[in-house]
């Protein structure tokens, strides 16, 4: 029971949450946070567990998105249906892709990877006729206020988490470490390892496409270069993962948590701390810094990932008994 | 015919041919050593019966069945089972979990693979290891969880690769233990071992091969007094 304590009470506060808080502004990030929980454990379910580095996970939730809006648009079909389709017609994406790559080992996926999602994003963008090229797709959003789209995020968040939870902790889950640690080793006990590749890049790419999905409803609009963007998604996803703890099940969700956070605070300058700076003191130096901040997030995360690959290789949760010996100074053996 | 059979096996890397035209038996309930020095062939011929890679030329018979060039997994579901000469530990994963993961070749849920995964380290002696990261296994009890985690998929024929190289004298006599109940559980063994003692002691019949050829077989005595494989293991001067 103690297991399950901790998920339990994010649930409830999560849950509550918004009978309590009622700024748009910070529904919204919380949106994105449970988005990102979403996109980053599909990733770590392909990467973290099954050892196969995708660097164009854009491309699954940019298909998701693409789905949703294009059924929209030219069949008038309610978006929400094209939530349920964004899941498959990423699932139908990742099947040949990964029937291609699979076979193979070593870097040869992750890289075929970077080309698909930079390849999807090029065909959407020549694709004018069918996609609206350039022009993007604009929906009108179902609801005017927030709160039912951070249920739905919720709820999409809970129930991708838990599936990746129950399967880890089965048949396939083993299947897919045992092919992380070693493929010849794997092979001989009687693992077909370029199946349970697939496999593992269909739950990823199925999820990831229904992120997609959810956004495109949320947010109304998407361009190529928004939904296929590598560093907004396909390295964002592989950040929320390191950070939080690759084949860790909480760890995405963490990183999530952290690089939403850190996004937000360099985005704002510091929530308009140097803004405020400047004003009260007059200094222009204040003013400048604030400037600065805006353009420096990038280079934020670079440093935040040098911090984490160095002091907590495992990540945030995979790295927790360390960070409660060092930091806390709590030591079980007394 | 025969439980198992290879017939004119042949494996040619580019230019070298590492088995050349190797044909043996193997009956069932048999321990059948492998034997030959370094570079023979030994290892190339266990990893075409596995099907890590097809042979050249040749035919791999087991029960009636042509399996040469299928896939490890499918040969491994068919009951033949294998250990790796570098052992290929799954590190970062727990003694338990390795067999569990072998296990799930023969069942499909959660319960049943640990219930045979917990006695198939209890036959294997790894009990009081389970919960220990397979990489922080010391080099015997890495040898002893290839041998786990080949028998937790129910082989009929198993394959094993010098299992114990590298053992101090005390773990051999442990080694040999587990090999001999291995084959009274009713498994097939095909064994290769360069450890003279190992290989005389529990092989019924052996075969030696030199340079990917067949030089002699039969049993261990009449193998041990045979020409060719002593002018093989020490030159032609000892001969």
């Amino acid at each position: 029971m103690k297991k399950y304590l901790y998920p339990l009470i994010l649930l409830a506060f999560l849950a509550l949450l918004p009978l309590v808080v009622e700024s748009n502004y910070f529904l919204h990030l919380m949106i994105l946070f449970l988005l990102w929980v979403v996109i980053g454990s599909s990733w770590n379910i392909l990467a973290g567990y099954t050892g196969q580095v995708s660097f164009g996970h854009a491309a699954f939730f940019g298909v998701g998105a693409y789905t949703a809006g294009l059924l929209f648009q030219h069949l008038q079909i309610s978006p929400w249906w094209g939530m349920a389709l964004g899941g498959v017609v990423a699932f139908l994406i990742g099947l040949p892709f990964g029937a291609i790559c699979f076979p193979l080992r070593g870097a040869y996926f992750a890289l075929a990877s970077l080309a698909l999602g930079e390849g999807i994003r090029h065909i959407t963008t020549i694709a004018e006729g069918f996609t609206g090229g350039m022009m993007g797709i604009m929906i009108m959003p179902t609801f005017t206020s927030k709160v039912p789209y951070y249920y739905i995020a919720l709820g999409l968040a809970i129930f991708s988490v838990a599936s990746i939870q129950a399967i880890i902790n089965s048949k396939p889950g083993y299947y897919f470490v045992s092919i992380r640690e070693d493929q010849d080793a794997a092979a001989s006990l009687g693992i077909n390892t370029t199946l349970y590749k697939n496999v593992s890049l269909a739950i990823s790419a199925f999820w990831t496409g229904m992120a997609g999905a959810l956004y495109m409803n949320y947010m109304g609009f998407i361009d190529p270069h928004v939904v296929f963007s590598l560093h907004d998604y396909s390295v964002m996803a592989i950040l929320v993962a390191i950070v939080g703890g690759v084949g860790t099940i909480y760890g995405p969700t963490v990183g999530a948590f952290i690089m939403v956070a850190f996004q937000e605070i360099f985005r704002t300058g510091f929530f308009g701390l140097f803004e405020y700076l400047g004003k009260a003191t007059g200094s222009s130096i204040f003013t400048t810094l604030s400037g600065a901040i805006h353009q420096a997030h990038v280079l934020g995360f670079g440093i935040l990932v040098i911090v984490v690959i160095l002091y907590l290789p495992n990540g945030v949760v995979g790295d927790w008994e360390k960070i409660k010996r060092n930091v806390f100074r709590i030591n079980p053996a007394g | 015919m025969a439980h198992f059979r290879v017939e004119k096996l042949v494996k040619k890397f580019g230019g070298l041919t590492a088995v050349n035209d190797v044909t043996f038996d193997v009956e069932k309930g048999e321990i059948f050593g492998l034997i030959g020095p370094n570079g023979s062939g030994k290892t190339t011929t266990f990893n075409m019966i596995s099907g890590v890679y097809p042979p050249t030329s040749g035919k791999v018979i087991y029960r009636d069945r042509e399996i040469q060039g299928m896939k490890s997994h499918r040969i491994c579901h068919l009951g033949v089972g294998r250990t790796f000469q570098v052992v290929k530990p799954l590190g970062r994963m727990t003694v338990l979990d390795n067999v569990i993961a072998a296990a799930f070749s023969r069942v499909n849920t959660m319960t049943e693979a640990r219930g045979a995964a917990l006695r198939t380290l209890e036959f294997c002696g790894l009990s009081p290891v389970r919960e220990v990261l397979a990489k922080s296994l010391p080099i015997a009890g890495r040898k002893r969880l290839e041998i786990a985690r080949a028998m937790a998929t129910r082989p009929e024929l198993l394959l094993l690769d010098e299992t114990a190289a590298g053992l101090n004298p005390t773990e051999l006599v442990e080694a040999i233990e587990l090999i001999r109940k291995i084959r009274e559980n009713g498994t097939t063994i095909i064994i290769i071992e360069h450890i003279m003692h190992v290989i005389m002691t529990i092989s019924d019949r052996i075969h030696a091969i030199n340079f990917g050829q067949t030089i002699a077989e039969g049993t261990p005595m009449e193998v041990a007094a045979n020409q060719a494989v002593i002018e093989a293991y020490l030159g032609t001067d000892y001969a």
